[in-house]
């Protein structure tokens, strides 16, 4: 195990991959020359040349396409969108073509691809370069979301989505570009499905993902420390499909369920596990799950009113207290 | 163009020059966050062509690098630093930030942060215009490396088929943050791309203000007489990095150099110097003027607004007290 930037762990998965299979591909805006907006390219284009390593157009809809289009003649394209509020202009060969065609065509087709994008929110960067945009991508049939919360995620989740026959959609966090962590020194590959407790409990779950994931690990602690509470933090790395098993075991373990997102309630992965929680395990719930969200607003740019946007350490502290009767 | 008319505009791009100076060290303090992008060495391009269009009048709108078109249509400066500085006297009362300046009162419809995002907008507000049977304009700025988003496609042939009154101009600076034009696009001269939906089109230098201003007005003539879109490309270049986060590094220095000896504003007053009509005493005392201007009144006006009250936070979400979205029984819809 080494230490690594979580850049520098897309970085290396990109890296070995391109090396072992001449077929991959990476494009993007000012990933080659430039080596990306987060540095998750750099080098690369050194290394294996403009053929291979493509500084795209600012052309979302249509770079993607083309990758997609390329993929169905076995090429393996990992697509960055520099921002995943660009995203939006890529749906439509996202939704309609590559995560369509297996299925349309009777499985005569596949759309191999790998599309990275940072989003969340950041400091103050406004409403149009805020986007919380998993809710979006996770509920289209065909298409896998991941969402790495650490570089050795962010390293096994790129690799296996590479090698994975369907396209698989990565949700990157813009603010943690920079964390450091552990990733194994072989080579590793994470699952593209499931889950994974980030810290055992029995009094109650709290359900994260990405960047939540630190949140909820925050707020375990205090508990831990201050209340004599035992929170469990389960990582839904994988939001498509969302781990239904691993929501029920934990679920059924404490028997109390927060969940808490970086983006807006409304149709959102807290809706959705709550969803699967009452098909699940209705009957082993000591109290009514909740969701701690984002305020359903676009994201302001004034420092104050961004703040207040986001759910904190604080809230989640004193939801677990309140569902234990405590508060 | 009249001499009292190009020592006021002298004075506007100076005016531009400094303020976005001053935003650059108010992000290193950290009194502004988020993406910064700036203006500097672009300046002829929004004062010559708006100089020949009614700014205040028609109706513009452009991308992220929006601070001196705002001002140039009649925003406040004040506001639009304030905005900048996040607060509640800002020209989107804190919740635009950079990036996103709006002035409806003057008819500066926007910063938008999507590349390419204003190319449909701009249309459809010449639409209805159109409709409205109006003279006003539509007039709609943007980079060279938006010309590869597709609404720039559907938008150029919608606005041709259906001559709409929209003057794209477009401030070609031979990047799109890292990538040098030749790098991404197949075509460097932009101009030519508007001559594949049939709409007339002319690429001029952008550092020359007078020539901004006479390629504009011909260009501006042409949309408000009811001939239909025109497509005015300038060539101009950035002095900074593309954002705050951008090192430039990508550059090459002779090429920066070759552009820096073309400064908009050293083109003017070396034209007005000469001609006897400025000394550079005179302006040196106008850049003192300006400067004092922006740190006594435009600083501190921001300084000292206000923060936005997060009990406010969902405020402009939705319409206040639409009738329309409640039940007649309490006074809504019937
Ligand atoms: C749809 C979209 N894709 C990518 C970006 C990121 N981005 C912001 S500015 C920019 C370059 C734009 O260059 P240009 O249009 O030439 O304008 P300039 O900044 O040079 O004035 C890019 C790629 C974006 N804002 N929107
Ligand atoms: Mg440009």
């Amino acid at each position: 195990m080494s230490q690594m930037m979580f850049w520098e762990a897309v970085r290396r998965a990109h890296d070995e991959e391109m090396a072992r299979d001449p077929l991959v591909i990476c494009m993007g805006e000012d990933i080659g020359v430039v080596g990306g907006t987060y540095k998750a390219t750099t080098g690369l284009y050194d290394k294996y040349g403009p053929e291979r390593v493509m500084d795209t157009p600012i052309s979302e809809n249509g770079f993607t396409g083309l990758a997609i289009g390329a993929s169905f003649l076995g090429v393996r394209p990992i697509v960055e969108i520099m921002s995943v509020n660009f995203a939006w202009l890529a749906m439509d060969q996202i939704f309609n073509s590559a995560a369509k065609v297996r299925y349309m065509s009777g499985g005569q087709l596949e759309a191999p691809i790998v599309v990275r994008s940072p989003g969340g929110t950041a400091h103050q960067l406004g409403a149009q370069h805020s986007a919380r945009m998993e809710k979006v991508f996770m509920g289209i049939a065909g298409l896998r979301v991941v969402t790495p919360s650490n570089p050795r995620q962010a390293y096994g989740l790129l690799k296996s989505a590479i090698r994975c026959n369907d396209p698989v959609f990565i949700n990157e966090h813009e603010l943690m570009y920079n964390m450091k962590g552990e990733v194994p020194d072989e080579e590793y590959f994470h699952p593209l499905e499931g889950s994974e407790i980030a810290r055992e409990g029995r009094d109650v779950t709290l359900f994260g993902y990405n960047v939540s994931v630190h949140w909820c690990l925050a707020a375990a602690e205090v508990l831990a420390s201050q209340h004599g509470i035992q929170a469990e933090v389960v990582d839904l790395y994988s939001l498509a499909p969302l781990d239904r098993a691993g929501i029920k075991a934990s679920v059924s373990k404490t028997h109390r369920a927060i969940i808490v997102e970086e983006a807006e309630a409304p149709v959102g992965v807290g809706s959705e596990v709550m969803a699967i929680i009452n098909e699940e395990c209705f009957f082993e719930l000591d109290a009514a799950p909740v969701r701690l969200s984002a305020a359903n607003v676009p994201i302001p740019y004034a420092h104050v009113l961004e703040k207040a946007v986001m759910p904190k350490t604080d809230d989640i502290v004193k939801t677990v207290l309140k569902m234990l009767g405590r508060g | 163009m009249e001499v009292s008319v190009k020592k006021r505009l002298l004075r506007e791009m100076l005016f531009a020059r400094r303020f976005e100076e001053r935003c650059y060290e108010a992000y290193v303090e950290r009194k502004i966050g988020g993406f910064l992008h700036l203006y500097p060495g672009e300046e002829a391009c929004a004062h010559g062509v708006l100089e020949a269009a009614r700014p205040g009048r028609d109706y513009v709108i452009t991308g992220y690098r929006d601070h001196v078109h705002a001002i140039k249509c009649g925003a406040d400066p004040k506001e639009v630093m304030a905005e900048l500085y996040g607060k509640e006297t800002g020209s989107s009362k804190g919740r635009g930030g950079s990036m996103h300046i709006f002035d409806a009162a003057h008819r500066f419809m926007g910063g938008y942060a999507l590349v390419g995002g204003p190319f449909p907008l701009a249309a459809g507000m010449a639409k209805a215009i159109q409709m409205k049977g109006d003279d006003d304009i539509a007039i709609c700025f943007l980079g060279d490396a938006a010309n590869n988003q597709g609404t720039f496609h559907e938008s150029l042939n919608m606005a041709a088929l259906w001559k709409l009154p929209v003057l794209y101009v477009c401030e070609n600076n031979l990047y799109g943050i890292g990538t040098r034009i030749d790098r991404s696009t197949a075509v460097i001269d932009q101009y030519k791309r508007a001559c594949g939906y049939n709409m007339p089109a002319r690429q001029v230098d952008g550092q020359d203000i007078e020539i901004v201003y006479e390629a504009a007005r011909e260009a501006v003539d042409h949309v408000r007489s009811g001939k239909g879109p025109y497509f005015l490309e300038l060539m101009t270049y950035r002095y900074r990095g593309h954002s705050m986060s951008d090192s430039n590094a990508y550059r090459q220095k002779d090429e920066e150099r070759v552009w820096g000896n073309r400064d908009p504003i050293v083109i003017l007053r070396d034209r007005l110097v000469e001609a006897g009509e400025l000394t550079l005493e005179d302006f040196k005392n106008l850049d003192t003027e300006i400067l004092e201007e922006i740190e006594n009144e435009i600083i501190k006006f921001s300084e000292e607004s206000p923060d936005p009250n997060p009990a406010e936070l969902d405020k402009y979400v939705f319409a206040d007290n639409d009738p329309w979205v409640r039940p007649a029984a309490n006074g809504g819809a019937k």
